[in-house]
């Protein structure tokens, strides 16, 4: 499948005097781009799984059955030893994957098996070290061929990432960066030029997992980032019942949820697929009976 | 790939050729920035300096002796040996340095809560010191495997008043506990210093614990040409993560005769998991905020790891090292377990000193160096610390009754 570059009321373009490396060949993306399409109904639920876990063809039937179930967007989470900006639970997610021998390539492929059968949105959500063993170029290739629509990399910040982006930009893929309540606004907006597709703002300081509450200040954070960018901005971490999916919804275009669909798979074995398509159906309907009772 | 991916110009501060640079989740990034101004003011500040070496000498007990090892050198029969003698350092090795530079610039940035990780213990129990030292709350996470191994290291840490957290998750060791410091860095991130504690991680990290230990070369430089008016063939020191060795090294780089060594931990064997040598399994790649030198699978999983001595037992090098080693401005070599607790047992009964297990590794290499050397070249090596705390290991490995 290939995506044609055109003219966009969406995305703004990169505006000259930013902080980071230029990259002029950027396209702009066309309103039929997948991920600014999958942002249309508001908020678009985007759901984390770690692939491989409990095995590669149990992560494609939860995707599968979670876009059933009304995700929009999935991260493809590629089991990392060393995953620093994750708490126990994708901790543990990434060891029973990696025991499995799950690795970047068995990630694409079904991807690529996904992609025949669903138009959600797919990215890559990994950490730099077994990209750069993949090779970036190859990553892009491949990645583009799977119709994979863009990668996060949470250990990349904007300053490393020039010849990631060209490289990704070169093959239409999106790039997606994580923003944080302690980044000041001089970062945020570097970060809103950098990315492409969505921004991805962490609700808290804090690694991924299941929280009560939701951070007082992420609706700060959201506003702060509209300063910079009119692309969707999505919230994540410790998000993780119908509730806070509904009170994140009211600010922010898109929620992000992983711990807690990653702890239903463990919780769950031999019936992983059903309790992901059940937990994002009653996700989606609190939004709905939410925006009935706000009416 | 991967050099391709991360090409930068030589100038960029925090790049050591390739290597270094800052990888981390973005909620890190204001920390790390505020990290560098702070320091890059500090280290211009003359009442901050000041105060740094004023601790050194009247705390920290510097400067060290430079000993000239008469029997040792004797036995050997080539080089004349001098040992750079940072085990007589207050608790025992290198590491205090780096942790008054550090712990003052805490409080500087207004800090109160300091995190670290420890290995060996070493640098947990510098950390617990100086936290004592300037009443900071402490908090140091070591791998269980870590903490059984050096178990008079963590009763240390907590007889100083620190939290040790144990860390079950990967091979229990160094690695896991720098994991986890950086998960309570990410979350605490406001009112933490994370006290790392080698010339690893993100930028400023690599310079700046550099930096701090740089006063070991340079008092090594004027105590050799003072003792023997000229500067020596070769500097031996060990290489975990680094910092003792490029505290040494770094006065004499531009001495290009001076050839520089470092020596890994080679372990009980040459497959993946059986030792630490980065320089002979492993590849350029990200670990834990820098680009180094890292052992690592295929797939760019990052390697088991192991070691006898627990401060050499890590998969990455600093990323100055990784300069160093692809220039060839200094040599990286490994010694064996075995090696290193021949050369233990030796150093104790030539010269009545007892190394840490870290610097008997640098002990090994100078056994097998010196007497290919001519017997009018010096050769220092660094004894990062002291053996103390290997006694249980030393007494269950050496069957000496």
């Amino acid at each position: 499948m290939t995506r044609k570059p055109g003219p966009s009321s969406i995305q703004r373009k990169p505006t000259p005097d930013g902080p980071i490396s230029r990259s002029p060949d950027v396209p702009i993306a066309s309103p039929d781009h997948r991920i600014t399409r999958s942002f249309k109904t508001k908020p678009a639920l985007v759901a984390y799984v770690t692939c491989g876990d409990p095995d590669i063809a149990t992560t494609r039937d939860i995707i599968l059955a979670a876009c059933h179930g009304g995700a929009d967007i999935i991260e493809l989470g590629v089991p990392f030893s060393d995953p620093v900006a994750d708490g126990p639970v994708i901790q543990r997610a990434s060891e029973r994957a990696l025991k499995q021998g799950t690795a970047l390539e068995d990630v694409l492929r079904m991807a690529a098996e996904v992609r025949q059968k669903t138009d959600a949105g797919l990215i890559v959500f990994t950490y730099l070290n077994p990209m750069l063993r993949f090779g970036m170029e190859r990553f892009c290739v491949e990645a583009a061929k799977a119709g994979v629509d863009g990668a996060l990399i949470l250990d990349l910040t904007v300053e490393e990432a020039g010849d990631y982006r060209r490289a990704m930009a070169a093959h239409n893929l999106d790039t997606v960066f994580l923003a944080a309540p302690t980044s000041p606004d001089q970062r945020l907006k570097a970060i809103a030029e950098a990315c492409k597709g969505f921004v991805y703002a962490v609700s808290r300081t804090g690694i991924t997992g299941t929280q009560k509450q939701v951070a007082a200040d992420v609706q700060g954070l959201v506003k702060r980032i509209r300063k910079f960018t009119k692309l969707p901005v999505a919230v994540g971490f410790g998000i993780s019942n119908a509730e806070q999916f509904a009170e994140v919804g009211q600010f922010a275009d898109g929620v992000a949820v992983g711990s807690a669909i990653v702890q239903l798979i463990e919780q769950n074995p031999g019936r992983e697929a059903q309790a992901v398509e059940r937990f994002v159906r009653g996700l989606k309907s609190g939004i709905e009976s939410a925006a009935t009772s706000q009416s | 790939m991967s050099g391709s991916a991360l090409k930068k110009e030589k100038q960029v501060p925090g790049r050591f050729g390739l290597y270094g640079g800052r990888y981390v989740p973005e909620t890190l990034m204001a920390a790390l920035e505020q990290l560098e101004r702070e320091y890059d003011k500090a280290k211009r500040d003359k009442k901050f300096r000041a105060e740094f070496e004023r601790l050194l000498k009247e705390y920290a007990g510097r400067p060290t002796a430079l000993f000239h090892a008469a029997r040792l050198t004797k036995e050997l029969g080539g080089a004349k040996i001098y040992l750079k003698r940072e085990d007589l350092l207050h608790t025992g090795a290198h590491k205090i340095n780096n942790c008054l530079g550090q712990a003052l610039l805490a409080i500087r940035m207004g800090k109160k809560r300091i995190i670290a990780e420890t290995g060996a213990g070493q640098h947990g129990v510098a950390t617990a010191t100086v936290c004592a030292l300037f009443g900071l709350q402490c908090v140091v996470y070591m791998g269980t495997e870590d903490m059984r191994r050096q178990e008079l290291n963590v009763f240390r840490m907590r007889l100083l008043g620190a939290e040790v957290r144990g860390v079950e998750s990967g091979s229990r060791t160094l690695k896991d506990a720098i994991n986890e410091a950086m998960r309570d860095w990410v979350t605490n991130v406001r009112d933490t210093h994370y006290l790392l504690g080698s010339v690893l991680g993100a930028h400023p990290y690599p310079t700046m614990v550099r930096d701090f230990h740089s006063v070991i070369g340079r008092e090594a430089r004027a105590q050799i040409l003072k003792a023997e008016g000229r500067l020596p063939a070769a500097i031996i020191a060990c290489v975990g993560g680094g910092s003792n060795a490029i505290g040494i090294f770094h006065e004499f780089l531009k001495d290009k005769k001076v050839k520089l060594i470092g020596v890994e931990a080679g372990g009980r064997g040459h497959e993946l998991g059986d030792h630490a040598a980065r320089f002979r399994g492993g590849l350029p790649g990200v670990l834990q905020g820098t680009f180094s030198y890292v052992l690592q699978d295929a797939h760019g999983q990052i390697g088991l790891t192991h070691s006898i001595s627990a401060g050499l037992d890590y998969p990455s090098i600093g990323p100055e090292h990784a300069a160093l080693a692809d220039s060839k401005r200094a040599e990286y070599v490994a010694a064996s377990d075995t090696e290193a607790l021949e050369a233990c047992t030796r150093l104790a009964r030539t010269e009545g000193i007892i190394p840490a297990l870290e610097s008997s590794h640098a002990v090994a290499e100078c056994i097998k160096r010196a007497p290919k050397m001519k017997k009018s070249e010096i050769v220092i090596v660094n004894i990062s610390g002291r053996g103390d705390k290997d006694i249980g290991i030393l007494r269950e490995n050496l069957k000496i009754g």
